[in-house]
């Protein structure tokens, strides 16, 4: 019988989340690594009971956990993240001045789409590491890092983060806030950035080839070249492989928020979450409000049914929003608040599966035959 | 003591969060090769039996503490004394017999 198991990472722990292919009981586990932060875990693609997860305090360092039973068991594997090739300098810190480069935490994992065993990783400050012994241990792609720009990345707020890896080997996507987005054609050897139409206020030359403060970036499997970006503001896509980027905002009420996703069946449907700004990361009129566009932006709904509509100040984070690959097609996102909801019809209605988690800062979902 | 002195039997005393993850109990014994007793040696053994706790005292590269681990024996906070000097003569007299353990603790910074 199918199975729909979403992964919550959460300020104080992962929970895992079952259900049948309805979408309406869930069982709840939980919390694994108790007290620890999970920014991410995530399930391969290849084996769904091999799950890695990014656990991380700022008392006792990173740990990657891994799991290959599902989420029941987990056995601590390799947290050497060490930036190749011995000092890697400075980057500018938020008032200019520079910055040693230093390593804080794993923002997100990304498993391989044909190896279990292989899995990548982004961390804090931006690096791509990457394991092919199923975690065990870590080897920086520097040519990330070594670009020439990198020594000008500043942080974004919420730190100097690689937040979004898109794996289409050998292509890979990577994003960084607040350096911007950037494409490898060669298995992540070298990278280069593609930022051509992001336009930033708070960087005064219109043509900055980075310096983006890029909020997640999401592609449908069907059409690797069509990228769609939530940036810290403006909503943005790409249709050739990130090297031009224009604006499909339209009539959203805010275009500043975290997390973008891509409906799985029809790829020009989208969604993101507005908040209203980059000072007030919450909901406008404390309403909590999906916005879905079937035209690929530009034209937007609100969907509200099963949300809240008063009283709502929670934000949603960039890696908190996810769809799964079930016929009728289910989103999910999780809030600041500890809800994670649930639409089982493309965001037509909205249950909570949870009400009151730890601060989620993740959710990935896996369709189980 | 010299480099031919006997292994000295150290008890720790891990914070919540490595007892999990270490799986083991509140009180741990490590063993400390014979010579000088310092807080490198003293943590080097510890990650030495418990694998897993490496990086999360200290800095995998730099050896150095993390900012919010500290290092107690013997009610005196050695968090800030040089990782390669031995350890105050009480101290590592209590430490070496066993009337004392040495404390591996989580600042206290909120959360």
């Amino acid at each position: 019988m199918t199975q729909v198991r979403v992964l919550a990472g959460t300020r104080k722990g992962a929970f895992v989340l079952t259900s049948d292919a309805k979408r309406k009981k869930w069982s709840v586990s939980g919390p694994h690594f108790g007290g620890w932060e999970i920014y991410h875990l995530k399930g391969s693609p290849v084996n769904p009971d091999r799950i890695y997860a990014s656990q991380n305090t700022s008392w006792f360092g990173q740990l990657i956990q891994r799991s290959d039973d599902g989420g029941l068991s987990w056995e601590p594997v390799g947290n050497d993240f060490t930036y190749a090739g011995g000092d890697p300098g400075t980057h500018p810190w938020y008032d200019d001045t520079p910055r040693p480069w230093e390593f804080k935490r794993i923002w997100h994992l990304e498993p391989s789409l044909t190896d279990p065993d292989t899995v990548y990783a982004g961390g804090e400050d931006a690096a791509l590491y990457k394991s092919v012994d199923g975690g065990t241990s870590w080897t920086e792609l520097t040519g990330l890092r070594t670009h020439p720009t990198g020594q000008t990345w500043p942080p974004g707020a919420g730190g100097l983060c690689l937040h979004t890896i898109i794996l289409q080997e050998p292509r890979i996507y990577v994003a960084i806030s607040s350096a911007g987005t950037f494409r490898s054609d060669d298995g992540g050897e070298t990278f280069r950035p593609v930022n051509r139409g992001l336009v930033s206020e708070g960087i005064p030359d219109p043509d900055a080839e980075v310096g983006h403060c890029v909020h997640h970036v999401e592609a449908h499997p069907s059409r690797p070249d069509t990228l769609f970006m939530q940036k810290h503001w403006d909503v943005m896509r790409s249709d050739d492989g990130g090297e031009n980027w224009t604006e499909v905002s339209g009539n959203l009420p805010t275009d500043f928020g975290f997390p973008i996703a891509v409906h799985p069946h029809e790829p020009e449907t989208l969604y993101v979450v507005p908040i209203t700004s980059d000072s007030l990361h919450y909901p406008p009129d404390g309403q909590l409000r999906v916005w879905r566009s079937r035209a690929g932006g530009n034209e937007w709904e609100p969907l509200t049914a099963g949300l809240p509509q008063r009283d709502c100040y929670v934000n949603i984070y960039r890696d908190a929003m996810q769809v799964d690959t079930l016929e009728s097609a289910g989103v999910y996102f999780g809030t600041t608040g500890g809800q994670v909801y649930v639409s089982a019809d493309s965001g037509d209605t909205w249950d909570a599966i949870v009400h009151d988690l730890p601060a989620v800062l993740s959710v990935e979902v896996q369709v189980l035959p | 003591m010299t480099a031919d002195a006997p292994v000295i039997e150290v008890r720790v005393v891990l914070p919540v969060h490595l007892r999990t993850l270490a799986r083991v109990g509140s009180e741990v014994t490590v063993k400390v090769p014979g010579g000088e007793l310092t807080q490198r040696r003293l943590l080097d053994a510890v990650e030495a039996e418990f694998p897993v706790l490496l990086g999360t005292m200290r800095d995998r590269n730099t050896g150095k503490r993390r900012a919010l681990v500290r290092f107690y024996a013997c009610e005196q906070d050695l968090s800030n004394e040089a990782p390669d000097a031995p350890l105050p003569a009480v101290v590592a007299a209590a430490i070496a017999t066993g009337r004392e353990p040495f404390l591996v603790v989580g600042a206290m910074a909120g959360g």
